[in-house]
């Protein structure tokens, strides 16, 4: 008679592949899990409280912080709502330079997908690889407001720094570079049969769950739901834009990971076209208010950022403060059906199913 | 007079600025000007002092500094009105509360009444509609409210009597007609009053979405979970209750979330003073 006996695991708070401080404790039998419970909370500052007490301009600082390495698309929604409620005019010149910098981020923030999701896995090199070519962009933003993840770049009725000389030009430049190098990183990974074995058939989920779960991003669509707001609920102006959206069969980690490459390269073509279309000169701020008071009311607002559907919900009582400000974050909504995924799945799969979600966890617990 | 005028875009173009509020460094009057409107709202509105000071300035333009002086004297004199006339207004508003037919309000009332013809929005047919459905099916007391969210994109909004959401939830999910299957956000807010849960419901194959509201009371106030309806529900009330100290009846496992689960008090509340035991 062998004796078999439940173990206990706790994985993280500090375990590399959480990427942040989360944690999750599982419950084996052997090898196999039979109970995830996740445990959230580290990173959480109050962001929503903290807003309360603070004006709209304020407030853009902390939204940096939420997602940080989709800084662009958190100021972006924040300036959207307040933009919404007060019904103001943005500049094209701005529409422009916010759109440029969202799909820049786009790109930079599936590339730290891409390397630290290989670096899970244990392939090293491709790290490398794409950590190269992010800090490219990591360097234009850097350029462009002085910062290189936590940008407070936007403003409510625009942006805060006009592009310096040459700036888009770099921009212009670094499409067709990184349409080269994502052919590169096909070659080295995409093949790689050992990595295929590890991702392809695992963490799988059909249409009816993930929108039970209400996923949203490269998880709802990797099973077959066509859904991206920036196509379906057209915000900015995306609506002046031709590219696809990447959708999946099967609902798996391999089907994650074709989609978010995918985006990759239709970011460059929404990158292409508003450099043809991108104005000489013009206004980076539209007329607004000095003190910015959004009248009585709320709102909600929601873009897609590089993990899925970020909303701001304001409610607003006609003061510089908000009354209540709640953010919808997609990590934090994504996050819920792992326990669900993990039941029934060798250890060595939990890495791949996290990693496959691709959450930030400044944004799981804001 | 036109060669005053052909200097005149100089002078108006000075004190444009001053409503654009990129006014040059040197002029410190005009920044003044700017302070003095930063600081009293209620003059922000009225083009008096912007409009005025022009007209005196393009009389001497040489004297600049006597026109600035002049300009300064304006926006004050401007300013005043404007606060008298917004304490008329409130007086005014104080007697029509009390009963007399206030002035002021009488004219506010005429304001909006134009403007209520074009009120209706085009989602109101689907406004209408939803509410008929869960009239007929759930009853008459579980619609408390239906309106138009006009700030958000015409948005329809409902506020569902919390005994009944449950079910309305449920309705909302499976009806043919409305295939409300994705709940893509759900916040709750202290109104001091009440408390409140604001759910975003979207249907992904035409688009449509609508907002529904459920109030409880602030103290031991109690709403239905719906996490047996949409799985996104889940740790979403958790965290409202972690949050904001609303209790969902028959949730799966309600606990703090983000707060460490010895922790006193709703932080999100209103009235919250974090206590700390050292102290």
């Amino acid at each position: 008679m062998i004796r078999t006996e439940e173990l206990l695991l706790n994985v993280g708070p500090q375990h590399p592949s959480t990427h942040g401080v989360f944690r999750i404790i599982v419950k084996i039998d052997g090898e196999v899990i039979t109970e995830a419970i996740p445990v959230m909370g580290y990173l959480h500052r109050g962001t929503e409280k903290l807003a309360e007490s603070l004006n709209y301009t304020q407030i853009i600082p902390y939204t940096d912080r939420m997602d940080y390495v989709s800084a662009m698309t958190s100021n972006y929604v924040l300036v959207h709502a307040v933009e919404t409620m007060m019904n103001l005019e943005i500049p094209e010149r701005a529409q422009y330079l916010r759109l440029v910098v969202m799909e820049l981020q786009r790109v930079a923030s599936h590339l730290v997908w891409w390397g630290t999701y290989l670096l899970d896995i244990g392939a090293m090199t491709p790290f490398l690889y794409a950590f190269r070519d992010r800090e490219k962009i990591i360097d234009m933003f850097n350029e462009l407001c002085g910062a290189r993840l936590t940008y407070n770049y936007m403003r409510v009725g625009g942006v805060k720094w006009d592009a310096p000389v040459g700036w888009i030009d770099k921009v212009r430049e670094f499409i067709p570079y990184m349409r080269k190098n994502l052919e590169e990183f096909h070659n080295l990974v995409s093949g790689n049969e050992i990595f295929l074995a590890r991702i392809k058939g695992i963490g799988k989920y059909d249409a009816q769950t993930a929108i039970d779960y209400g996923l949203s991003g490269a998880n709802l669509r990797s099973a077959g739901v066509k859904w991206d707001l920036r196509k379906d609920q057209p915000y900015s102006i995306y609506d002046r834009f031709d590219f696809d959206i990447p959708v999946g069969v099967n609902g798996d980690c391999y089907d994650r990971y074709v989609i978010r490459m995918e985006e990759i390269r239709q970011s460059l073509r929404i990158l292409e076209q508003a450099m043809a279309q991108f104005p000489t000169d013009g206004d980076i701020m539209g007329k607004v208010p000095r003190i910015i008071r959004p009248p009585e009311g709320e709102v909600y607002v929601r873009i897609e950022s590089p993990r899925g559907e970020i909303g701001c919900h304001i409610v607003s009582r006609g003061k510089a403060e908000p009354y209540r400000l709640k953010f919808r974050r997609p990590s934090f909504v994504n996050l819920q059906i792992l326990p669900k995924l993990l039941v029934g799945e060798t250890m060595t799969n939990l890495v791949t199913i996290l990693g496959g979600i691709d959450i930030v966890v400044g944004e799981v617990d804001a | 007079m036109s060669e005053d005028q052909d200097k005149n875009p100089e002078a108006t173009g000075k004190v444009e600025v001053t409503d654009e509020g990129k006014a040059t460094p040197t002029e410190q009057t005009v920044e003044k000007i700017k302070e003095i409107q930063a600081t009293d709202p209620s003059i922000q509105t009225t083009s008096e002092p912007s409009d005025a000071p022009a007209a005196e300035i393009q009389e001497d333009v040489d004297a600049e500094k006597e026109a600035k002086l002049k300009a300064n004297r304006e926006a004050r004199a401007a300013r005043d009105a404007a606060r008298a006339e917004a304490a008329k207004l409130k007086a005014a508003e104080a007697a029509g509360v009390a009963g007399a037919t206030g002035a002021a309000k009488a004219v506010e009332g005429d304001a909006t009444e134009p403007e209520q013809p074009k009120a209706p929005s085009p989602n109101q047919p689907k406004l209408d509609r939803i509410v008929q459905i869960i009239k007929e099916s759930i009853g008459e007391q579980a619609v408390v409210e239906a309106y138009i969210n006009e700030k958000d994109r015409e948005l329809p909004c409902l506020i569902i009597d919390k005994n009944h959401w449950l079910e309305t939830a449920l309705l909302l999910r499976d009806n043919p007609e409305l295939e409300l299957h994705y709940l893509r956000n759900v916040s709750g807010t202290d109104q001091e009053t009440h408390m409140e849960v604001a759910y975003y419901l979207i249907n992904l194959n035409n688009k449509q979405d609508y907002f529904i509201k459920v109030k409880t009371d602030r103290d031991g106030g109690e709403i239905p979970s719906v996490t047996s309806v949409w799985q996104t529900a889940n740790w979403n009330e958790r965290e409202i209750y972690d949050l904001l100290g609303v209790n969902f009846s028959d949730h799966p496992d309600l606990r703090r979330i983000m707060m460490p689960d010895d922790w006193v008090g709703y932080p999100l509340r209103k009235d919250y003073e974090p206590i700390d035991p050292e102290v």
